[in-house]
């Protein structure tokens, strides 16, 4: 409880510092410990990483690219926001190209492009890197759901199960729970397996899309009120 | 005031005085025209009393005339020769040599010795001015340009200091010795501190509920008080914005500039220097976000009314830079329709010109082949901001010029989106023809397998699918889709018939027609 507390506090204070006096040296050291928070207790703060890696920016010599990669791999974790560029756009080209970072951008240029089943196989070969952060792979998942979500109305348990790359019995008790809690239902397709419905949003279903107005702006109008005066 | 015995400057005085000059410098410092003398003289009047429309001509024009007319290639007369003739009065020597260096880096090239001296002035005017006894009103125009030009002569400085390659020994001593000189801490922290003292946060929350007049008042305090710490906060907020861009961090940039809200008029348009940086960082800043609706919409703004007020501004000193700016965000355009085409956003009269500036390069863009990139890349190159890399160099290694890997590496980044979106226009061209279509079929046409298929249609749902600040998503896609199973039905934004504008035209014709009617006398 008091530790609870205690984090509670630094929290608070990291956060106040990157408000209040994000253009100092000093608090270098707090906000790398901040990012091992955020790391430990599954939280994130896209603010103060972005005043780390700007702080990195400005002393090239105390970068640690341990931190970096810690950030980069919580960046991912944030999609579908395109928190990863950002971070990419404050790191230097020469340390973009060693090669823990090569593997992390190769890794978002696969979920950027929908391509699931080659980022999974990616990650497996590089454990390190990806268990180094715990909830990495349940974030994936979510994000590979999302765009499932805002793609499909059915979609086949095959595409699911790559996507999120979880199979068998595993993957019917994963489908279970979503049915229970998030509205999905299960559906039998022509013969060729299960059909998991999605909940339905204004991207999978057109009649749900908010309606852009027809509007006329009101200084038009005023051009013919000499008229229908 | 004493008034001093001096022989009339002769009409054309350009060329340096012979005997009493430095050979050196090749002009006389210390010279001071009669014209210079009574300019300082009245516009230090006009500052003790008050007359903000007067300091506003004297600075908007009699300081361009006569740098027209006697300093065209030579710096303005030393402070020190002016100071006698206005009190030696150290806020005025402040703002005096405030102009003075800007006139030198607009005419001259600043050596290091004036670099390191100019940020020594704005650190003192600034302080002056944080301390909060400062009890002068200046125009919003002169304002403006000190913000603007602090961050110009930073990404100056940055860009020079980055250039190793050919520096003496003796820049490079200095360089050492003067390192707290637009230093990158200094800057943001100068910039900062004036938004933080002048409360101009809190003040802008205010008058949301009425308890403030700052924008209806254009700034002014007409309380006795004065307008320059408030206006210069609310300024380097912009001022913000434009450091973030350049260090490449626009999410902390565009919410710098949060506060300001650029769906209204405001102080900051009421200076179009301040209008034109504001709106050309924002679209900027939410193009590498790839909130490319938002960009489209605000360059389209900006650029209608350029296309209407740039008339009145032809005299002004800004025209040339207007001009420029306008172009670029032409260019930017043409990015964000090509990346995310759009047919609604776009006014006419900003579209017409858009088609004559880029047409033919938008078409080629699509086509997302080797010649496209190079467009982005031509394109991107010209509209960019002026990247900067922040950190002191090392002056160990072999000397480098490094002036360009930031500019490197935002091209580098930006133009790996634009290939990651390669194939959605392919996509798109397809969704317009059918309204559904079978995923085998459609993988057929585009020569792709299904697994592939699948995968370019999720890219293009993800890359149309814009997340702001909050996390909400919003759709950017002109034509949308959603696949049930193996089938794609197409969702299409119809371009809903303009009924509105439809009726408007027909009303006025009508009442053509009638008052035509009415003419015509029967027999």
């Amino acid at each position: 409880m008091g530790r609870e507390r205690e984090r509670e506090v630094q929290q608070y204070t990291v956060e106040q510092l990157v408000a209040v006096n994000p253009y100092n040296p000093d608090i270098l050291p707090d906000l790398e410990n901040y990012v091992n928070d955020q790391v430990s207790s599954k939280t994130y703060s896209l603010a103060a990483n972005l005043c780390l890696l700007r702080l990195y920016q400005f002393e090239p010599d105390r970068m640690s690219t341990q931190i970096v990669s810690r950030i980069l791999v919580k960046a991912l974790m944030a999609m579908p926001a395109p928190d990863f560029s950002l971070c990419l756009f404050l790191i230097p080209e020469r340390v973009q190209m060693e090669e823990q970072f090569k593997t992390l951008i190769v890794l978002s240029h696969y979920l950027e492009t929908g391509r699931f089943r080659q980022f999974w196989d990616e990650a497996a070969k590089n454990r390190h890197i990806v268990e180094a952060v715990p909830g990495f792979e349940q974030e994936i998942q979510a994000y590979a759901i999302h765009v499932l979500s805002v793609t499909y109305q059915k979609v086949p348990r095959a595409v699911l199960a790559e996507a999120i790359n979880i199979e068998g019995l595993s993957l019917d008790k994963f489908l279970e729970h979503n049915v229970a809690n998030s509205g999905w239902i299960l559906e039998k397709s022509h013969g060729r397996g299960q059909l998991i419905v999605l909940p339905r949003n204004e991207f999978n279903h057109p009649e749900l899309k908010k309606n852009t107005a027809d509007g006329v702006p009101l200084e038009h109008i005023t051009r013919i009120f000499p008229i229908l005066g | 005031m004493a008034s001093f015995d001096y022989e009339d400057a002769p009409a054309n005085s350009a060329a340096p005085a012979s005997s009493q000059s430095h050979e050196v410098l090749g002009y006389d410092p210390n010279f001071v025209p009669d014209s210079v003398k009574s300019f300082a003289v009245h516009l230090y009047r006009h500052i003790r009393e008050k007359n903000v429309y007067e300091i506003h001509q004297m600075y908007e024009t009699s300081f361009q005339t006569l740098s027209e007319r006697l300093f065209k290639d030579t710096p303005w007369p030393s402070v020190d020769a002016v100071a006698h003739y206005v009190d030696n009065d150290h806020v005025f020597c402040l703002l005096y040599r405030e102009m003075w260096f800007r006139h030198l880096y607009a005419r001259l090239s600043p050596t290091l010795k004036q670099r390191i001296d100019s940020w020594d002035n704005y650190c003192s005017l600034f302080q002056v001015v944080l301390h909060g006894v400062v009890n002068m009103q200046l125009p919003n125009q002169w304002l403006w340009d000190m913000v603007d030009e602090f961050v110009y002569q930073f990404q100056s400085f940055c860009q020079y200091r980055a250039k190793m390659k050919n520096k003496t020994d003796q820049e490079i001593a200095l360089l050492r010795e003067y390192d707290q000189a637009w230093n990158v801490y200094g800057v943001l922290n100068y910039l900062q501190a004036l938004v933080e003292k002048s409360m101009i946060i809190q003040i802008l929350e205010q008058e949301k509920e009425g308890l403030e007049q700052f924008t209806a008042n254009d700034g002014y305090d007409y309380d006795g008080g004065s307008n320059v710490l408030k206006v210069l906060g609310y300024f380097s907020m912009v001022g913000l914005l434009r450091v973030h861009c350049l260090l490449g961090d626009y999410h902390t940039g565009l919410k710098c500039l949060l506060p300001i809200d650029i769906s209204q008029q405001g102080v900051y348009t009421s200076v179009i220097g301040s209008h034109i940086t504001a709106i050309y960082h924002y679209g900027f800043a939410n193009l590498m976000l790839r909130r490319y609706v938002e960009a489209i919409r605000e360059f389209n703004k900006i650029l209608l009314y350029i296309y209407k007020t740039k008339q009145y501004h032809q005299k002004s000193p800004q025209y040339e830079q207007i001009l420029k700016k306008n172009e670029q965000m032409y260019a930017l355009l043409a990015i964000c329709l090509s990346l995310c085409p759009q047919v609604k956003l776009v006014d006419e009269t900003v579209n017409s010109q858009l088609r004559e500036k880029y047409g033919e390069k938008m078409i080629r863009m699509q086509r997302y082949d080797d010649e496209a990139f190079a467009i982005y890349d031509e394109l991107f190159s010209y509209a960019c901001p002026k990247f900067i890399t922040p950190s002191a160099p090392s002056f160990e290694e072999p000397l480098v010029n490094y002036n360009q890997d930031a500019y490197r590496l935002q091209l580098k980044l930006f133009l790996y989106e634009v290939k990651q979106q390669q194939l959605l226009s392919g996509v798109r061209t397809f969704l317009k023809v059918y309204s559904t279509i079978s995923l085998g079929k459609l993988a057929n046409y585009m020569e792709v397998d299904e697994p592939t298929l699948r995968t370019i249609l999720m890219t293009y749902k993800h890359k149309t699918h814009a997340v702001d600040g909050d996390g909400k998503i919003t759709s950017n896609a002109d034509v949308d889709f959603y696949i049930d199973d193996d089938t794609i039905h197409v969702m299409e934004s119809k371009p809903a018939k303009r009924y509105g504008d439809y009726f408007l035209r027909q009303v006025v014709k009508l009442e053509g027609v009638i008052n035509d009617l009415d003419r015509i006398k029967l027999d």
